[in-house]
């Protein structure tokens, strides 16, 4: 399969993503939303890994398995990210009974 | 064409239409489902280029733990499709039309790159022996410090939402 292929649908779920955050409102939608990013670039990584296993790495294995560590590692930031955020939109729902996220430019006063 | 290149124009449709619906659908419930469904995609793919390890951890992690959080607190909530906020139609259009355009330029980049080939259903690379060598010789203080990492985000997760005396 050509890396081409992979990097355009890394790219069709970036954009995606990214109108999503700039259509939606709802602020659990907007943290799906990076979730999916997150998950696009995850995909690229792990098409670039096995590419380089392909090509240069023949040699040495551990040089492409590089790519999927780091994978790992986003994986790891991630569920942080996700339990400390959902955490904030918990108390945010909490205080101003809304997900809504036009209500948070109170921020600004 | 063989079996692999089918497989994955199959998995790719489904994962674009899946996403494409996510950001659809109104009701929040309906849209955490879509997400779970490019989530199996995008496993499916790890598999299909024998990435064993993330393709399992891709579904504990992300189908099972993380999206089962996001539905929990959509429920928790009792969103739907009337409390459902939506921008103006006007905005809307703007953003589609941003996302579009960064999507269109970005593709028309990768029409000039050279054609290079990923190794698929075979190779060592992704299976659980080669990356656990790799992750605890080359990556074992990364791997600590992502423990103290979890331990912060639990502590400050659990300080977030007391409620506050």
């Amino acid at each position: 399969m050509d890396i081409r292929a992979y990097i355009g649908l890394a790219i069709m779920l970036f954009s995606i993503g990214i109108i999503g955050v700039l259509i939606r409102r709802n602020a659990i939608i907007l943290f799906m939303c990076i979730e999916l990013m997150l998950n696009s670039v995850n995909l690229l990584l792990v098409a670039f890994s096995k590419m380089h296993a392909n090509g240069v790495a023949h040699a040495n294995p551990s040089l492409a398995s590089d790519a999927q560590v780091f994978v790992f590692f986003i994986m790891v930031v991630a569920a942080a990210e996700v339990s400390v955020g959902l955490a904030i939109i918990v108390m945010m729902y909490r205080n101003i009974h809304s997900v809504d996220i036009n209500f948070l430019n109170r921020l600004k006063n | 064409m063989g079996i692999t290149t089918i497989v994955f124009f199959i998995l790719s449709a489904i994962a674009v239409m899946s996403a494409i619906m996510m950001v659809v659908s109104k009701s929040p419930v309906h849209s955490v489902l879509w997400l779970i469904a490019v989530f199996f995609t995008i496993s499916g793919h790890y598999i299909l280029m024998n990435a064993q390890f993330l393709a399992i951890v891709n579904i504990i992690v992300y189908a099972g733990a993380i999206m089962v959080l996001f539905l929990f607190v959509v429920m928790l909530m009792n969103l739907n499709v009337e409390s459902e906020p939506m921008k103006n139609y006007r905005i809307q259009l703007a953003g589609v039309v941003a996302g579009g355009s960064l999507m269109l330029v970005l593709l028309s980049a990768l029409m000039k790159t050279d054609k290079l080939m990923v190794q698929l259903k075979d190779g060592d690379v992704g299976l659980i022996r080669q990356l656990g060598r790799v992750l605890f010789n080359d990556y074992l203080i990364p791997f600590e410090l992502s423990s103290v990492l979890f331990l912060s985000a639990m502590i400050g997760a659990v300080v977030i939402s007391k409620r506050d005396k």
